[in-house]
């Protein structure tokens, strides 16, 4: 490829996982926090620093941890977390179907592996290198994997020390940082077609649907009526030729920060 | 097995399916329908929403000013300054109200 640039075939596997650790770095000081946010709060829902380091290591996905973290707390069965973890991780099967063009040339076992580590960031690391006409490395991979994994892993477990020493979490108002949180990854959604209708569908079906059938049904009803009124109305949905997968696949922006 | 081990292990196995699965599924398919496209975009709009809905109005006056705060700051700043302000609002707001 005549935008490759030279220097690239010269990199040792172990280079290339340098360099791939070097564009980790921002990434787990931006999430980290939310990996110590993550370990202290699952200690006030009723996990213990095993369990809550468990968690990271084998689930490895933010967002959907605190979410299954505020529904254990609630005492919700535990097939309807799963599934909500289910709900909230969809989106990597985008980023899975556009990062495993890039890494075909990998062995199965190297796929199988590089996919448990598929967050936000390192596809949107990915992605940023294969936009520079770079090759995917497994080790470059692998380097980026390593620090951001370590870092969330290990910063959870610091937060789940730090959590069994706070008494009183309402003096803290930890009780209120997840709906902030979540409200925080629910404007980072803000620009995209159709936004506002869904919320507003899904805030006021799940508010009825807690006031009258209770939780933990206001989640999965709330969320089944937003993506209903999406599937019916969304302009998105409608007047146009299916769409070729890969071009609507790249208008998506990857979240960052949430892990 | 406890509660808390099949929602790690659960959650851990239903995860890992999302990130190799688009590969081994959706790769075999070159078109998504649009109308099932609009839906799969409204999924994480639709699934915050209600964690966040129905736990707002349940708090009081002293959360929902926090709440307001940490919106307004969430237009301006990332999302971890915005946890932190909007933290730290309802922090010095009970203890105002005590």
């Amino acid at each position: 490829m005549a935008g490759k640039r030279l220097p690239d075939d010269s990199m040792t596997p172990r280079l290339l996982f340098l360099e791939g650790m070097r564009r980790g770095l921002p990434v787990i000081l931006t999430a980290g926090p939310f990996g110590a946010l993550f370990g202290a709060l699952s200690i006030d829902a009723g996990m213990n620093v095993t369990e809550t380091v468990l968690m990271s290591a084998t689930i490895f996905a933010g967002a959907s941890q605190l979410v299954g973290l505020n529904l254990f707390g609630q005492h919700i069965p535990a097939w309807i977390i799963v599934l909500s973890i289910f709900a909230v991780n969809f989106r990597h099967i985008l980023y899975s179907a556009s990062v495993g063009r890039h890494i075909r040339h990998w062995s199965w076992l190297r796929q199988a592996i590089g996919f448990f580590f598929l967050v936000d960031p390192s596809y949107a690391e990915t992605e940023r290198r294969v936009e520079q006409g770079e090759d995917i490395q497994f080790s470059w991979y692998m380097g980026l994997s390593f620090i951001v994994y370590v870092g969330w892993v290990g910063l959870t477990w610091l937060g789940a020390i730090l959590g069994n020493f706070l008494e009183d979490s309402h003096i803290w108002g930890i009780d209120f940082m997840l709906p902030i949180y979540f409200m925080g990854l629910l404007m980072g959604f803000r620009r995209r077609s159709f936004w506002l209708p869904v919320v507003v569908v899904s805030a006021a079906t799940s508010i009825l649907a807690s006031e009258t059938i209770g939780s933990p049904w206001h989640v999965s009803i709330g969320a089944a009526a937003g993506i209903l009124l999406a599937v019916l109305f969304s302009p998105s949905g409608k007047d146009k030729e299916p769409e070729d997968f890969e071009s609507a696949e790249g208008q998506r922006k990857p979240q960052t920060g949430g892990g | 097995m406890s509660t808390a081990l099949i929602v790690i292990l659960g959650g851990a196995i239903v995860t890992y399916l999302t990130r190799i699965g688009g590969h081994l599924v959706l790769t075999r398919f070159e078109r998504v329908h649009p109308r099932v496209q609009a839906g799969l975009d409204a999924v994480p709009a639709a699934v915050l929403t209600t964690l966040v809905a129905p736990a707002v109005l349940e708090g009081g006056p002293n959360e929902w000013a926090a709440f307001v705060i940490a919106v307004l700051a969430g237009l301006r700043v990332s999302i971890i300054w915005m946890v932190v302000i909007g933290t730290l609002s309802l922090i010095v707001l009970r203890q105002l109200t005590g």
